[in-house]
C-alpha cells in the first residue's frame, strides 16, 4: 500500500475517472471518440480491483490477475471495434453516429 | 513524500482525462489518453504491482494507442476539428455524471473498508503459478477461456476487416 494514502483517496480518483468516461460517452458523437471513453471506465475498473485486493486481501491474488484479464478484453475489444469502424468508413465514408442507421449493409 | 507524489499523479490523472474527453482534435485526444494510462501504470508500480505495471505499459500503452493512431491516419485527415457539442447535451451529460459521481462517492465514504497493513510484493512467479494452478488459489479456467476469446477477436478482425473481391 502506498504510504499515508488511504484507500478512500484511490477509489475517490477512480470514481471521479470512471464519470469522465461516461461524461465523455454522452457528448461525444464519434465512434473512435467514444471508444477512448469505454478505454477510461475499463482502466479505472481495473484500478479498483487492484487497490481493493491490495489493500483489503494482501495475500491473494485475485484482484491482479483479474486485472490482466481487463486488459486482455480491453485489447481484444479495441482490436474487433476498430476493425469494424473501418469496415464501416469504407462503406459510409463517416464515422458519426448520426450516419450510423443500420449496422448491415 | 509518496503522498506528494501520489496527488501529482492524481492531479494529472484527472486532468488528462478531461482533456481526453473534450478535446476536438481527434489525435490530441488520444495523446491526453495515453498520459491518463501511463498514470495509471504509476498508481499499480506505487502499490508495488509490478507486473501489472508493465503489462499496463506495453499493452495498453504501447500496443492499443498505437492501433488508435494508426485508426486515426486511416479515416480521417489528421487536423480536422470534430464538430462542437451542444450545451444542453453537455449540461445533461454533465448533471447525470456529477450525480452518479455524488452517489458513488457517498457509497464509498458510507462504507467501512477494513484494511490489513502488509508490505509483501507480489512475484512473477506467483502470478504465474495462480494462473496455471487448478488448485485453491488457482485461475487456469478464467486463463483457457480468455485465451479462447483472444482467438476468437482475432479471427473475427480478420473475417470483419478483409475485403471481399468483385
Amino acid at each position: 500500500m502506498i504510504n499515508g494514502v488511504s484507500i478512500y483517496e484511490i477509489l475517490t480518483l477512480t470514481s471521479i475517472m470512471f464519470f469522465i468516461g461516461v461524461y465523455g460517452f454522452f457528448t461525444r458523437k464519434n465512434l473512435i471518440a467514444m471508444l477512448v471513453s469505454v478505454e477510461l471506465i475499463l482502466n479505472s475498473a481495473a484500478v479498483n480491483f487492484v487497490i481493493i485486493n491490495k489493500y483489503m486481501f494482501p495475500g491473494k491474488l485475485g484482484g491482479d490477475i483479474f486485472s490482466i484479464f481487463i486488459i486482455a478484453v480491453a485489447a481484444a475489444e479495441t482490436a474487433l471495434a476498430l476493425a469494424i469502424i473501418i469496415n464501416l468508413y469504407r462503406l459510409i465514408m463517416s464515422v458519426k453516429t448520426k450516419d450510423l442507421e443500420t449496422m448491415k449493409y | 513524500m509518496e503522498r506528494v507524489f501520489f496527488y501529482f499523479i492524481a492531479v494529472a490523472i484527472i486532468v488528462f482525462a478531461f482533456m481526453a474527453v473534450t478535446n476536438r482534435n481527434m489525435m490530441r485526444s488520444i495523446i491526453y489518453l495515453l498520459f491518463v494510462l501511463i498514470g495509471v501504470s504509476s498508481i499499480y508500480f506505487m502499490i508495488e504491482y509490478n507486473f501489472l505495471g508493465a503489462v499496463q505499459l506495453t499493452v495498453y500503452a504501447g500496443g492499443i494507442i498505437i492501433l488508435y493512431i494508426n485508426s486515426i491516419m486511416l479515416i480521417e485527415k489528421i487536423g480536422t476539428p470534430m464538430e462542437k457539442v451542444k450545451t444542453v447535451r453537455k449540461v445533461v451529460a454533465g448533471i447525470i455524471s456529477v450525480f452518479g459521481l455524488a452517489l458513488t462517492l457517498f457509497a464509498i465514504y458510507s462504507y467501512p473498508f477494513q484494511t490489513v497493513k502488509s508490505g509483501n510484493v507480489t512475484t512473477v512467479s506467483q502470478i504465474g503459478q495462480a494462473l496455471l494452478g487448478y488448485g485453491n488459489n488457482g485461475y487456469v479456467l478464467p486463463f483457457e477461456v480468455i485465451s479462447i476469446l483472444l482467438l476468437a477477436a482475432m479471427v473475427g478482425a480478420i473475417m470483419i476487416a478483409k475485403t471481399e473481391k468483385k
